[in-house]
């Protein structure tokens, strides 16, 4: 179990590919075989290494998309002036083999024990490790109250949007998108404000646990929004990318 | 263990600044500035800023905001390294010496636990912010520094991953025996050295 995975050095393991699934037109879910995975968290990462032919390595960062018990997966956005994000998006086929250790991060993490209601706020492709923690919500078939609320530039951009679709009952997914609707969008429009929380937040006498996560000038804005509606701030967990 | 070869991966021309040697191992060089925070960013008025050095929970010297303002600044240019691997070379920073800090209340500790408002903190040995490596810093690239950023002040130790230069800092407290800090006890590395690439717990 997680709980254990961070005593002692985390060791490097071979991952191979098992399957890559494009999610949007520049995000791509990636799944790893990943023998003697110790388990994760919801809201962990893990850390990738890649290396050339030539022996150059890079090593970078990602949430972990998948809940503990499913086949480890990363989902990744290019960044088109990136070194690794491309190769992972676009080259990257099953087979293929890298290195990874985790789980990293005992923070922005949900277990059901740490209860709730759980108030999820997504921006962009800061929806992956907020999509580990529905995954593990339903799952563990938890019936701590869950809402998400993900913010995207359109709802070609929505990541996961099949799979969310599906929620329902303890936990509701509701979207807002910034830039572009669809004719006869029922959802929300622009970036999330005060008027908008009114209507998601939990209020915070149910002493609700709130997960943000996205871009850092999101991630602000949002954090304050919370801070100001008297969400205690240790309960007010963020993850944020990005420059500010 | 040999590493595998990642079939099609090679090198790209990294970013800017990314010159050899800069980079510890496994970092990439960002012309960004990325945000780690584990929660809300603290506002907290100038006129209520204090900054203070503490033993057993006493403080045994306190600072306002423009008495550390009155004290001898350096202009310091450093490369930061944080532990989610970026790296930015060259970055510009004013503040005070933490030595010149100690050095007003007499020190005798081995360790020191940075904390911060929001109820950050994170540990340190007495010797990596007494010898002139560390500095309580109020400018970036001859701004204010930004409240993402840690602004009004926050712990600059660029020898250390970034985690260790806590934002929002209000004081360290002298400890006896060394106690780990925020991220420490959440499963990274009690010293953080980037040289040697000591990110997570047993590394």
């Amino acid at each position: 179990m997680a709980g254990t995975a961070l005593r002692g050095r985390l060791t490097w393991r071979v991952a191979t590919v098992a399957t890559v699934a494009d999610e949007t037109d520049h995000v791509r879910t990636i799944t790893l075989d990943l023998p003697d995975w110790p388990g994760h968290h919801a809201g962990q990462h893990l850390d990738v290494r890649l290396t050339a032919e030539d022996g150059y390595s890079a090593e970078r960062s990602y949430s972990i998309a998948s809940a503990d018990g499913e086949a480890v997966a990363i989902t990744v956005e290019r960044l088109d002036d990136g070194e690794v994000s491309p190769y992972l998006t676009q080259e990257l086929r099953p087979g293929d083999q890298m290195e990874a250790r985790g789980p990293i991060g005992n923070w922005f993490t949900w277990e059901p024990h740490d209860g709730g209601p759980l108030l999820l706020i997504a921006g962009g492709s800061g929806v992956v490790p907020l999509r580990a923690i529905l995954r593990h919500h339903q799952r563990t078939g938890s019936n701590v109250p869950a809402r998400l609320l993900y913010s995207a530039r359109s709802l070609e951009d929505v990541i996961y949007r099949r799979e969310l679709d599906q929620y329902g009952g303890s936990a509701e997914v509701r979207y807002t998108l910034t830039r572009r609707q669809p004719p006869g969008w029922g959802g929300f429009s622009g970036r999330i404000d005060d008027a908008m929380l009114a209507r998601i937040a939990w209020p915070a006498s149910q002493s609700p646990l709130a997960f943000i996560c996205g871009p850092t000038p999101f991630v602000e804005a949002v954090a304050e929004l919370l801070v100001a509606r008297h969400y205690p701030t240790r309960r007010v967990k963020t993850e944020r990318f990005g420059g500010a | 263990m040999t590493s595998p070869v990642s079939r099609g991966f090679h090198r790209r021309r990294g970013p800017a600044g990314a010159e050899a040697g800069k980079l510890p191992p496994g970092q990439h060089a960002t012309t960004d500035f990325p945000v780690l925070s584990a929660g809300p960013t603290p506002h907290v008025p100038l006129t209520e800023w204090t900054f203070s050095i503490r033993r057993g929970g006493q403080a045994l010297r306190s600072w306002t905001w423009p008495e550390i303002q009155g004290l001898p600044a350096e202009t310091v240019t450093v490369d930061i390294h944080c532990v989610t691997r970026w790296s930015k070379l060259g970055t510009v920073w004013r503040g005070v010496p933490v030595r010149t800090l100690l050095d007003q209340v007499g020190y005798d500790a081995p360790h020191v636990l940075a904390f911060s408002d929001g109820g950050y903190t994170t540990n340190l040995p007495i010797g990596d912010v007494s010898d002139g490596r560390a500095w309580l810093a109020f400018d970036y690239d001859g701004q204010p520094l930004a409240p993402e950023h840690g602004g009004p002040a926050r712990l600059l130790v660029p020898h250390l991953y970034f985690w260790k230069s806590a934002k929002w800092v209000r004081g360290l407290e002298l400890l006896d025996r060394d106690q780990p800090g925020f991220w420490e006890n959440y499963g990274y590395n009690n010293y953080g050295d980037p040289w040697r690439e000591q990110r997570y717990a047993g590394d």
